[in-house]
């Protein structure tokens, strides 16, 4: 489709109002397709910097663009399109599922796109499939397993049809099969990924390239194998393998 | 909407005309049994009508004017007529929002509320309390769990700031939720408006069956006002 790069970061910085700095010009460009683990220690800047990827928080220094338009969070149709391209699931599902049923919350991200009717419900029974969970579209979202919801998370940001998803933990709190069924499911989407995590297996068993952010930075990237193989590296960004984990 | 119709009619019936009375508890039996709700649910729902009406029925032993002896029991004519009233309708009240919580799930209560034009924001912060009421109290209930593990336990005054301490804590929490809950929505594209069903206007059969039961309750009213 585009030639662009799903996502292209330059220069980023951003500080919070309190004055805490939590990002030092960031550089990221992820091609189409891509599936990308975004390494780091907790206070890191992961979690800001995905919320510059849709336009959550306005860049203050440097640029972010998704697929090749550059956000701007003063239009509002900019800002609308770019958060219909760039689906975010959160880490907590409780946090991202809020409506009565499975089907009004997968519904809801296309809805604001303007999509109605038919089509509306197309999308919803579409991605509902996608995550194996067609047959809870009716069901309140309180009521499904925490690797359910996670899921069903999972499909609202589908029924947007993305470019990228950014998933923040997509492992956390998961059981082992609810764990490879979210990998199966991921690995069978065809759509650019940025997972942020501290599951180190998981990013290796699902991304191809990693990239390290620490303090605000990014201190490397490259193929994920070669960075889990970099003990140095890690032990430096209070990353590590589990115990018994050798690639 | 019905429910509040029947219960304004039933309580502006004079307690003295009974024999409506007898014909508002018929018309509810007969709207739960069209609902198909079990009679022992109905009754085993009302009996949280109970402490509300204990202290009616301790009514007639004091007051003033017209006493009259039934029994071993010295009552007062007036007092026993404003219990009676006051039971009679309370239980009614309750028998009918029974049947209304009973025979329509929450949802459909909020899109029947969007429906009368209540204020949207109003359906909205409902429909988000209806969500989130079990997440929260899930949350309490570990707190709780979590401060029992370590051996506390609320004996009386002096463990009140533990507990209103766990109290704010909730709250913030809560709030919290509420931003990252936000955060999300935007994420999603909202812009203010949250999706709902095109909304068409209720059928004519829909307001027949709504309105039946207090229109009923308002002929009875009549007739036995114009007899009475």
């Amino acid at each position: 489709m585009t030639t662009q790069p799903s996502l292209l970061i330059e220069e980023l910085a951003f500080a919070y109002p309190d004055g805490n700095q939590a990002l030092f010009g960031v550089n990221l460009r992820i091609e189409r397709g891509e599936r990308v683990a975004l390494l780091g220690p907790n206070g890191a800047g992961k979690t800001t910097l995905v919320m510059h990827m849709n336009g959550i928080h306005p860049a203050e220094h440097g640029k972010v663009s998704v697929a090749g338009e550059v956000i701007d969070t003063t239009d509002k149709d900019l800002l609308r399109r770019i958060r219909g391209k760039v689906g975010v699931v959160f880490q907590d599902p409780d946090d991202q599922l809020f409506m009565p049923t499975v089907g009004e919350d997968v519904a809801f991200g296309p809805y604001n796109m303007g999509i109605r009717g038919a089509e509306l419900e197309g999308s919803v029974d579409e991605a509902l499939a996608l995550v194996h969970m067609s047959e809870f579209k009716e069901r309140p979202p309180h009521h499904l397993s925490f690797g359910q919801r996670r899921r069903v998370a999972v499909a609202t940001v589908l029924a947007m049809k993305p470019e990228i998803l950014v998933l923040d933990e997509p492992s956390s709190n998961l059981d082992p099969a609810g764990r490879r069924e979210l990998a199966e499911i991921l690995k069978s989407l065809d759509v650019t990924i940025v997972m942020v995590t501290h599951d180190l297996p998981y990013a290796f068993e699902l991304c191809e390239r990693s990239v390290i952010l620490s303090g605000g930075v990014i201190v490397a990237d490259g193929k994920t194998g070669d960075i889990l193989r970099d003990q140095a590296l890690l032990a430096q960004h209070r990353l590590e393998l589990p115990v018994g984990f050798s690639l | 909407m019905a429910v509040l119709a029947f219960i304004v009619v039933s309580v502006a019936t004079p307690i003295t005309r009974w024999q409506a009375f007898i014909a508002y508890f018929a018309a509810i039996f007969a709207v739960s049994l069209v609902a198909k709700i079990p009679t022992l649910t109905l009754f085993t729902r009302a009996l949280i009508e109970i402490p509300f009406i204990f202290f009616a029925i301790l009514m007639p032993f004091f007051g003033t004017g017209e006493r009259f002896e039934v029994g071993p029991l010295n009552l007062y004519r007036e007092s026993l007529l404003a219990a009676a009233g006051i039971v009679v309708k309370g239980t009614l009240g309750v028998l009918s929002a029974v049947v209304l919580s009973t025979s329509t799930t929450a949802r459909e209560l909020l899109r029947g509320l969007e429906k009368l034009h209540l204020p949207k924001l109003m359906v909205q912060i409902a429909a988000f309390m209806l969500r989130y009421v079990n997440v929260i109290n899930d949350e309490m209930e570990r707190m709780k769990v979590a401060r029992e593990s370590r051996g506390f336990i609320a004996t009386g005054m002096k463990d009140w700031k533990v507990l209103a301490t766990a109290a704010s804590a909730l709250f913030i929490r809560s709030y919290e939720r509420g931003e990252r809950v936000h955060l999300a929505m935007l994420s999603r594209g909202y812009t203010g408006v949250l999706p709902h069903d095109v909304s068409e206007g209720a059928s004519l059969r829909t307001w027949a069956q709504g309105l039946a039961l207090p229109i009923f309750a308002a002929l009875i009213l009549l007739i036995t006002t114009v007899i009475g």
